[in-house]
């Protein structure tokens, strides 16, 4: 591996170029619409490189990167399973690659049909009665979701329901979402046993209450096993029940958000689906709703009149009551494409087969790395497709943290756990190996797990020392956070 | 071992309070800004807000962790500490000093007794 780290920058040289690939100069005649208050006085601050030194310095960095395609990738609560090549060879089809957004519908039957089957494919596998595809990114389904529970109780006039009740387990982006719908948050707490406290839920309900959102399994990585009573609680109340899909990897063609009470839930195609991640995207975040949100749900969606056999755009003219259009178009075309063609290969049994893999493997790897010697935090519990080890008796009596074993895992070529995440367990990892690891990969893993923990208790300087074989030694994340400085200068 | 200053009270929620007359000094305790490590950012309420004890009265930051701060006691915001805005790790260094949050002008000064004596709070640690 090359060692460079310098930035694009520090190989600049004044009159470099690469003139084949410039701009040309544009005449004072095109900038004449452009008033001159608005017009660069100075050159912009572009390295001057040629076109090999960016080659190469981009080619470098790439092979830096540690990827689902080079490395053993747990980390927690993301999902890293393998992004099939299948799918990325089907959605790069030229009927699909060259379709214009605006073509109208009857030149792309293909392309809608594909969308209507994933519609019905998320529905079946979630149990929900409606599915919408236009979300772009988990977030922004989580945003839609919670825009439809608003909707729901506005069009009751039901307008005393500031609150959305979130428990403590549930994921981070959830209270955003709240707020940013316009709700309060009010946190109800979780047992030690890795539940919802229930009686707490009971006291937190009431004629304010929204809705609740939750994952279940959580990221305590255990499964709700009081669900049923817990949407019965809210549900009495007159809220909603809200599921992040994070964590569908577990239950997928197991159990279904929709029989567990759910009334709205957003899906991560990225994870559960197989989409890549990317660079923080693009994602796909579809939502399904149960019967009363289905007035709601976010357009435009794929239609079918079962007559005619044709496929069509169902949009805000057809269904008033929607929340709207989330983007100009209809999701991540491209990424959806991926998720169908995934759903296909996999069938009904191949889902079945994600859950109880994914869940297996979790298992396999905490009953394990327990026997190596490390702390689970919810001993008594099964896992679910992850889990949570704690290093807070190694913190306290070897002064080696989750930080520390987190980064001395990059020497042994693993990427590291989800770290301090879920925040009500001190010094965590959240483990999560998915379906498509073998267990040889998982063994290197625990061996690696194995060694650092024998060196945390005979060299733990060194532990706290670690990275010593990437480009960059220990990062300094504090300055960074204090400092942000985003711009280059000499 | 983390410091527990005899003179101040405390909330399970890790908050100290200094009284100051009719006005509560509140920070985090030692014990708190070494479990959330280098802060990087501190949320503080607006001065002349007033709070219901156990409301939300701002954020703490660190690389690992985000933390609300409740009001330890109900009253008004009467002074915030600015410093904070670009010196987050005062709270670090000096928890008990120099990186208090805020000041609140006490409504009840009957809810101190309801508060933890340095005793309870060292108990509270022992047994997490």
């Amino acid at each position: 591996m090359s060692n460079e780290t310098k930035l694009i920058f520090q190989h600049s040289r004044p009159g470099r170029g690469a003139n084949a690939q410039a701009p040309k100069p544009v005449s004072e005649d095109q900038l004449s619409a452009i008033p001159a208050s608005l017009r660069r006085k100075q050159k912009p601050g572009l390295p001057e490189v040629s076109e090999l030194d960016v080659v190469r310095h981009y080619t470098n960095l790439s092979s830096k990167n540690f990827a689902i395609d080079k490395q053993f990738y747990p980390l927690g609560s993301c999902t890293m399973k393998y992004n099939p090549r299948g799918a990325n060879r089907a959605a790069m089809l030229p009927g699909f690659l060259a379709r214009h957004p605006l073509a109208p519908a009857s030149h792309s039957q293909g392309y809608l049909a594909c969308l209507y089957d994933l519609q019905n494919f998320l529905k079946e596998v979630t149990g929900m009665k409606g599915v919408s595809l236009a979300p772009m990114a988990g977030a922004q389904g989580e945003f839609a979701g919670v825009a439809m529970i608003r909707a729901y109780h506005d069009a009751r006039n039901d307008d005393g329901r500031t609150e959305i009740l979130i428990p403590e387990a549930a994921h981070g982006t959830n209270p955003a979402t709240a707020v940013m719908c316009g709700y309060k948050v009010r946190e109800v707490p979780v047992g030690k046993d890795g539940d919802v406290d229930l009686e707490a839920l009971k006291q937190a309900c009431g004629p304010q209450t929204a809705g609740l959102m939750m994952t279940n399994p959580s990221t305590c990585g255990v499964f709700e096993r009081q669900i049923e009573a817990i949407a019965k609680t809210v549900h009495d109340a007159g809220g909603l029940l809200y599921y992040d899909g994070a964590n569908l990897n577990a239950i997928l063609g197991k159990v279904r958000p929709g029989d567990m009470g759910f009334d709205v839930i957003h899906m991560n195609l990225h994870k559960t689906f197989a989409t890549p991640h990317g660079g923080g995207g693009p994602g796909a975040g579809p939502v399904g709703v149960s019967q009363r949100l289905l007035p709601y749900l976010p357009t435009p969606m794929a239609g079918l009149d079962e007559d005619s056999g044709e496929y069509s755009w169902i949009d805000t003219d057809t269904l008033p009551t929607s929340i709207g259009h989330l983007s100009a178009f209809m999701g991540n075309a491209g990424v959806l494409l991926r998720a169908y063609f995934y759903a296909m290969v996999l069938g009904r049994e191949g889902m079945i087969r994600v859950g109880e893999y994914s869940t297996l493997a979790a298992n396999y790897l905490l009953k394990r790395l327990q026997q190596v010697g490390y702390t689970a935090a919810y001993p008594e519990r099964r896992a679910s497709h992850e889990f949570i080890l704690t290093l807070a008796k190694e913190a306290k009596e070897l002064n080696v943290t989750a930080m520390d074993v987190a980064k001395r895992l990059l020497d042994y070529n693993q990427h590291a756990p989800t770290t301090y995440f879920p925040l009500l367990v001190p010094e965590c990892l959240l483990i999560e190996p998915t379906e498509t690891e073998s267990k040889e990969a998982m063994d290197d893993f625990i061996a690696a797990m194995e060694a650092i923990l024998h060196e945390a208790k005979t060299d733990p300087d060194m532990v706290k020392e670690a990275p010593f074989t990437q480009p960059v030694r220990r990062l300094d994340d504090v300055k960074a956070a204090r400092e942000l400085d985003l711009t280059w200068s000499e | 071992m983390s410091e527990i200053p005899a003179e101040l009270r405390y909330r399970t929620s890790h908050e100290w309070v200094r009284v100051e007359d009719d006005v509560a000094v509140v920070g985090i305790t030692d014990h708190a800004q070494d479990a959330m490590g280098d802060l990087v950012y501190v949320e503080l309420p607006e001065v002349g807000q007033v709070l219901a004890t156990g409301e939300e009265a701002g954020v703490v930051e660190s690389v690992k962790a985000a933390s609300d701060i409740y009001a330890p006691v109900s009253g008004e915001i009467v002074a915030v500490n600015d410093a904070l805005e670009d010196e987050p790790e005062l709270v670090n260094n000096e928890p008990y000093g120099n990186g208090w949050l805020f000041k609140i002008k006490m409504a009840d000064s009957g809810e101190l007794k309801e508060m933890l004596t340095a005793d309870q709070y060292q108990e509270q640690l022992d047994s997490e």
